[in-house]
Order: C-alpha cells, then structure tokens, then sequence
C-alpha cells in the first residue's frame, strides 16, 4: 500500500530463497523402484555415487515423509493405479523425477500392457534418459531438481531441460538460451 | 464396469478365505485381519503383491498378486527377429543381465544348429559366473537389510560396483549388457578385462568373509532365520523349485553339473548341499556358491584358449562391422541377418541354464522364419514365489521378509 | 538307452494315448490325445525307473490353424535319470477345457493360470483358476494371435491425470 512494489517483494523474495534453499538441499527421495533402474537407483543411493551428500540422506519408503518421487522402472497400466495413488498421498510440494526410457515413454516396451511413458497420469518434472541411467545421470537429473526450486518454479511443470546421457556440462543444449 | 471390478477384487478375497473355510468374519472379536503388503513396499523386492490373513501376528494364508510389471515379454518376442529379442533378455532377471544373455542364445543356437568357438564359450562361462556374483551381491545385501543388518547392503554394493566396472570394460555398458550374439559374442574379450577380473578375484574372498562374519555369528540374525520358511525336499520337488532354494532343503541337483552346458564339463567346482530347508540353510548355500564361482573363475581365466569369438556360419552369424562397409558379402548378410533373421529350421527346442536364482529356460518354436513363433521363458522367480504361501504356513508376519529375502524373487523374469 | 526306455514302457501300457512321436536336436516329444493327458502324467510320474517328478514348464502356443488351433505343452525333467521329456497336446478353439494336471505336480497350478490368462484355455478341475499376469477385469487373452501388439485401446483404463 504505501510500501513500493521493489521493497515489498525484498522480504518475501529473500524468504522464499531461503525456503527454496533449504528444500532444495534436504530432498527426501521416495524411490518408486519398480525394475531395472530401482537397482540403478540403489548403487545410486551406494557408497560410490553417494546421494546423501547432496542432502538426500533418508530414503523415505513412506509417500507421507518425502518430497520427491524416483520413478524408476517400466510402469504397467495395473501398476500406474498405485503410483497415482502414492503420489497423491505425498504432501505438497512435491516433485517427481521420470528416471529412465521406460517412465518417460514407454521405453523399448511397446506392448499391451506398458503406459508408453507416465506423464500420462502424473505430472513431471525432470525426465533422465538412459536405459538404465548411469547414476552420475540421476545425480544430474537430482541437480536439475535443486536449480528448479532454487529458481522458485511450481512444481509439475516441465520446461523441457533434456538431459542427455554422455555429454559434457558445456555441451548440454538448454533451449531456454535459443 | 464398475460392479465388474468389485466383483473381480471380491475373487481374490475369496481366494483367501478358501484356503482356510474354517474361520469366518462374523465375530469382530475373533476374526483375522487381511493385510495387503502392496506392490509398493520396502521388502518385497520389487513389485509382488502379498495378501496376508494374519491370526494376530500368526500367517494364517499367504495369496501373491503378481502381474504388476507384466511387459508383455512373449508377445513382443514373436514380433522381433531372434537378434532383436537380445537386449530384451537383459531386463528379465536385471540383477545378473549376463547370464539371462548367455541363456537365451544358448537356446537359439540349440535350435539354429550352430556350433561357438572354444573361446566364446570360456568368456560366456566368465559372463554368467559373475553375473552370478553380482546378483548374489545384491542378495546378501537385501536380505541382510530386510533382516536388520543394513551395512551388509553397502558392503556388497561396494563389491557389484568392482564387477560393473568389469563389464563396463569388457562390453561397454555397466548394467544392462546385450553382450552375447547368436554365434558368439558382440566382441572380443580384451586383456585389461581379463586383468581386471583377475584382480577383483584376488581381493574378493577376503571381502566375502566380512561380510559372512558380521551376520554368521550374529545371534539375532541366527535367531531370525534359523527354522524359518521350511520346505522339505519332497516338497521342493512337487513344487518345481531350482536352485539354492533345492539345494539347500537337501536335493543335488545343479544344471551345470548335471546336464553340462558351455565348458562346465571341463572345470571342477563343488555343488553346496544343505539339509535343513530353511532360511539360514539357503543362506550358507549362496555365499558357498559364491565361493565356488570364484573357483570356476579363476579356473575359466587360466584356461582360456586364444582363437576366434563368433561361429564362422556367414548366413546366422553378424560379421564384425568394420568388414560391412568394405566387403561386398558381408554388407549382404549384414542386411539379411538384421532385417528378415536367422531363419532356423523348423522345431522347437528347450534349454536351461542354472541361473542365480534356479533353472532359467527358454523354449522357443521355430517355423523357419526369422522371427519366433513362440518364446516361453520358464522363469525361476515365477516358480519360486509359487511356493511361497507353503513356506509361510503358521509363520510369523516378521518372517515374510526373511523368507522373501532368501528366495530372492526378481519381478522382471517372475512377471515376464 | 533312455528314449527307447519311456517308448517301451508306454507302448507297453498306454499305447492308445500316443498320437505322434517327435525327436528334434536330441529332445523327444511326445503328442499325446488330450483325454489321457492325466493318465499319462501320472504314470511318468509313477514309474519307479522313469521318475519323472519334475515338471519344469507347461505353457500353452497358439499355431493359429484351423483344427486343433492351440497346444499345451509340458516340459518333464528327471531328477534320477537327468533326462528331459516333452509331452504336447491339441485343443481346438471350440473346447478349449483340457484337465489339469496340477494334482501330480503341484507347479503345474501357477502355470496352468498364466495358460489361462494368456490364452483363454480352461483346465478342468484346477483349484483356482483365475487371471494372474493382466488385471482381473481384462477382457481378452494377450497372447493370442489376433490379439494386436498394442493392445485394444480402452481394454485398460488409467487412473486421472
């Protein structure tokens, strides 16, 4: 009202970084490991491409405790029932990593009973490529995460930062530069 | 529709209550409580389903529901050329791709007629063997962490990342691998590979033993799994069961000894054999068979022979791909081989290897094209899990993690 | 020899049963006439020096021909006599009940449902015949040879987005 609009924001733009920080650094992964990339997402979670150094120390097998979901694994039309149904228990808010070609179209797998990719039913956030991914892609794809909330965007939203497997940091095409 | 799927989820209660007819849900004081342990849980190592009528914490039924990652395996089979099928078999039993790899072209080549050079045998025997080891990694890590000791997970996690490593040299992919072909291999085996498994094998047995020692003289683990999930060797017949889980309830019986396949015949291993049937007795007999693969191992690197890899059959046989960009007979089958198959006979054929989990085999129908008319992949952790509603009988609901952590299901090859 | 042992033998009492003998790549097949399937299992399972008391496989195929569209086929192993056996039976698209055989081996029960699931073959006589792979309200049968790799859209539903 009296306050200019620059100063009012100050405040609250500083509040929501520091939130936005300390989400970003303390993501609670919900592994929704269903095949192949659960076991990517276990030597992800190892002692060599340890995941808890990036704050994500507690894999939370409860949808009431976490903030991110790993879906990791080919999602049948019998089982997408239940991954929507756990991604509806988590709280708000949330994100949701596609991890491998199987969550995010189908993968190698066009037959009668795969959902050829789950953004179908869920909304996503980050998609890694791979089958499986490596972990190092998975880290990449976590760290995609953090620049997400860091920038403050609502979660569920894709903008179409493909991360591609095997290419150099400098070498990743961001099509929010074109 | 919706009155078809109260009906269809009424079958399944049902199931359950005729297991047991004696037990009504009248009284709300002496009734039993149905537990589902979903598809999405902890423990269950993937995605089985289990429904669990509990008499306060005594199993009266166990009923799985499987069919929760159903890919529909067969089906896409009869659409792919035999080569094509190949990366497929990888995502069967993803916790060891290699030894689903050497199965499934053993079958092919049983039925195709075709004859693998001595060394392409020697490094399939070195594939599947440490795709034994892998898998049997990630075994005693699960079941050690399902049981309480959760340390054991990082230890053997630390050993499968040295094994990955090895498979990242010899085929270029850490996990899911396509390595083999139909007439040999995709290439050959190189000597950092061969190095590098001799010197994970130097330093494995004494991390084999730590990890032994932590949970052996471990009375709480001993007490969690001693006398618990019990299947007597009669049973273990009638039921189907391979594998450790035979073995350890007293039966002899290991595919590689007994119907030899690849070089087998040539190198000397010991078969475990315990008589106890229960979660403890199948436990002694992996981390002893993992002994023994590191025997077989370093017996298959000493006695490896130096020759070509793949078959010389130009007609079934892929030539290496920098022949097809200059010589004219090569591109031609190159393009024939990919596109329209190997075209074996007409017939069908059956076989198995002895995988980490049991008897893996592939049955596959020809009808002389180049694609199969029927591939059926008998899978162990399909049979395995089968067994589990005996195994469970009068146990206790913390027993179902100890005994689903010593059958090791894989849901990719128990749901195909 | 073991080939010449089980031929004798079921010559010997269960002539009638055998349609057709079949050896390919050093496996033996056996078709045997759909009624005398049990009778058959149970008398390899007996027989004190054949012994066959492992069934390893049964699954059903469909050849998609106009008599006797579909088979069952059972994959026997030996534990004694470490030998493999594989016995097959017809059954037509208009009577599709074949008996089961999950009273001589208690494996057969699984794969006896995966048969039905997948093909729609009705095994008489089974504890408890139910779909076990696709969901209990899927309508047809996947791995039928008319049915599209794709599937039929609508068959499975998925939950809102």
């Amino acid at each position: 009202m009296g306050m200019s609009r620059a100063e009012e924001s100050f405040f609250t733009t500083r509040l929501e970084q520091i939130m936005g920080w300390a989400r970003k650094n303390s993501l609670w992964p919900m592994p929704m490991g269903i095949s192949c990339c659960a076991i990517e997402m276990m030597s992800f979670a190892g002692p060599r491409f340890d995941v808890s150094r990036f704050g994500s120390e507690a894999f939370r097998f409860s949808p009431r405790q976490s903030d991110l979901m790993i879906v990791a694994g080919t999602v049948t039309y019998k089982m997408s029932h239940v991954v929507r149904k756990i991604y509806d228990q988590m709280p708000d808010p949330k994100w949701v990593i596609a991890m491998g070609a199987c969550t995010s179209t189908g993968g190698m797998y066009r037959s009668y009973s795969v959902v050829q990719g789950i953004d179908l039913f869920i909304p996503v956030d980050v998609y890694v490529a791979g089958c499986p991914p490596r972990p190092d892609n998975l880290l990449k794809g976590l760290m995609e995460v953090q620049k997400k909330i860091a920038r403050g965007e609502k979660p569920g939203q894709c903008e179409k930062i493909y991360i591609q497997e095997h290419l150099k940091f400098d070498e990743r095409q961001d099509s929010r530069k074109a | 529709m919706e009155p078809n799927i109260q009906e269809a989820k009424q079958k399944i209660l049902r199931a359950l209550e005729n297991q047991d007819t004696t037990v009504t849900f009248e009284d709300p004081l002496e009734n039993d409580m149905v537990l589902n342990m979903g598809p999405q849980h902890p423990a269950t190592h993937g995605v089985l389903r289990l429904l669990v009528r509990l008499d306060g914490e005594t199993i009266v039924s166990v009923v799985p529901d499987l069919g929760y990652l159903h890919r529909g395996y067969e089906k896409i089979a009869e659409n792919c050329t035999y080569h094509e099928f190949i990366p497929h078999t990888d995502r069967l039993d993803y916790l060891s791709p290699l030894a689903n790899n050497v199965a499934y072209v053993l079958a092919v080549e049983k039925l195709a007629g075709i004859e693998v050079p001595q060394r392409a045998q020697y490094v399939r025997v070195i594939c599947a063997e440490l795709a034994r080891l892998a898998s049997h990694l990630v075994w005693i890590g699960t079941m050690a962490m399902d049981v309480g000791a959760v340390t054991v997970l990082l230890w053997g996690f630390r050993e499968r990342e040295k094994i990955q490593d090895i498979w990242d040299v010899l085929t270029g992919v850490r996990f899911t691998t396509s390595f083999t072909r139909i007439g040999g291999l995709a290439q050959d085996i190189t000597p950092e590979a061969l190095r590098m498994t001799a010197d994970f094998l130097d330093q494995f047995p004494k991390s084999l033993a730590e990890c032994e020692n932590v949970l052996v003289r471990n009375k709480i683990f001993i007490g969690r799994c001693e006398g618990v999930g019990y299947v007597s060797a009669a049973d273990a017949i009638a039921w189907g069961l391979t594998g450790p889980l035979l073995r350890a309830s007293g039966v002899d019986h290991d595919l590689r000894r007994d119907e030899p396949y690849l070089v087998y015949d040539r190198l000397e291993f010991d078969v475990p054999v315990h008589t106890d049937g229960d979660v403890l007795a199948r436990f002694y007999v992996r981390v002893q068979e993992m002994r023994e693969s590191v025997r077989i191992l370093k017996q298959a690197l000493d006695k490896i022979p130096s020759g070509p890899v793949n078959a010389g059959d130009p007609k079934k046989v892929l030539p290496r791909k920098e022949r097809t960009y200059g010589k004219m007979e090569e591109l031609i089958h190159d393009f024939m081989i990919v596109n329209f198959g190997i075209n074996p006979p007409v017939g069908e054929a059956y076989h198995a290897i002895e995988a980490s989990k049991g008897e893996l085999g592939f049955y596959i129908v020809s009808h002389g094209e180049g694609y199969p008319w029927r591939l059926k992949i008998r899978s162990p952790s399909f049979v395995n899990i089968q067994c589990l509603p005996l195994m469970l009988k009068g146990g206790m609901i913390s027993d179902v993690v100890a005994v689903i952590g010593s059958m090791d299901p894989v849901m990719g090859e128990a749901d195909k | 020899m073991m080939k010449d042992r089980i031929l004798e033998k079921l010559n010997a009492n269960l002539k009638s049963s055998l349609l057709a003998v079949n050896e390919y790549r050093g496996e033996l097949t056996l078709t045997v006439v759909k009624g005398d399937i049990v009778k058959v299992c149970q008398f390899l399972r007996d027989d004190g020096d054949l012994r066959f008391d492992g069934l390893r496989d049964l699954c059903g195929a469909d050849y998609y021909r106009p008599e006797g569209r579909f088979e069952v086929v059972y994959n026997l192993y030996s534990l004694k006599n470490k030998f493999r056996l594989r016995l097959k039976v017809r059954v037509g698209e208009n009577d599709l009940h074949v008996h089961s055989v999950s009273h001589v081996w208690p494996t057969a029960d699984w794969h006896e449902r995966e048969a039905y699931d997948m093909y729609g073959i009705i095994f008489d006589g089974h504890p408890d015949l139910r779909r076990i792979y696709m969901p209990e309200e899927f309508e047809h049968f996947p791995l039928r040879k008319d049915f599209p790799l794709m599937g039929i859209p609508g068959s499975l539903n998925l939950p809102r987005k």
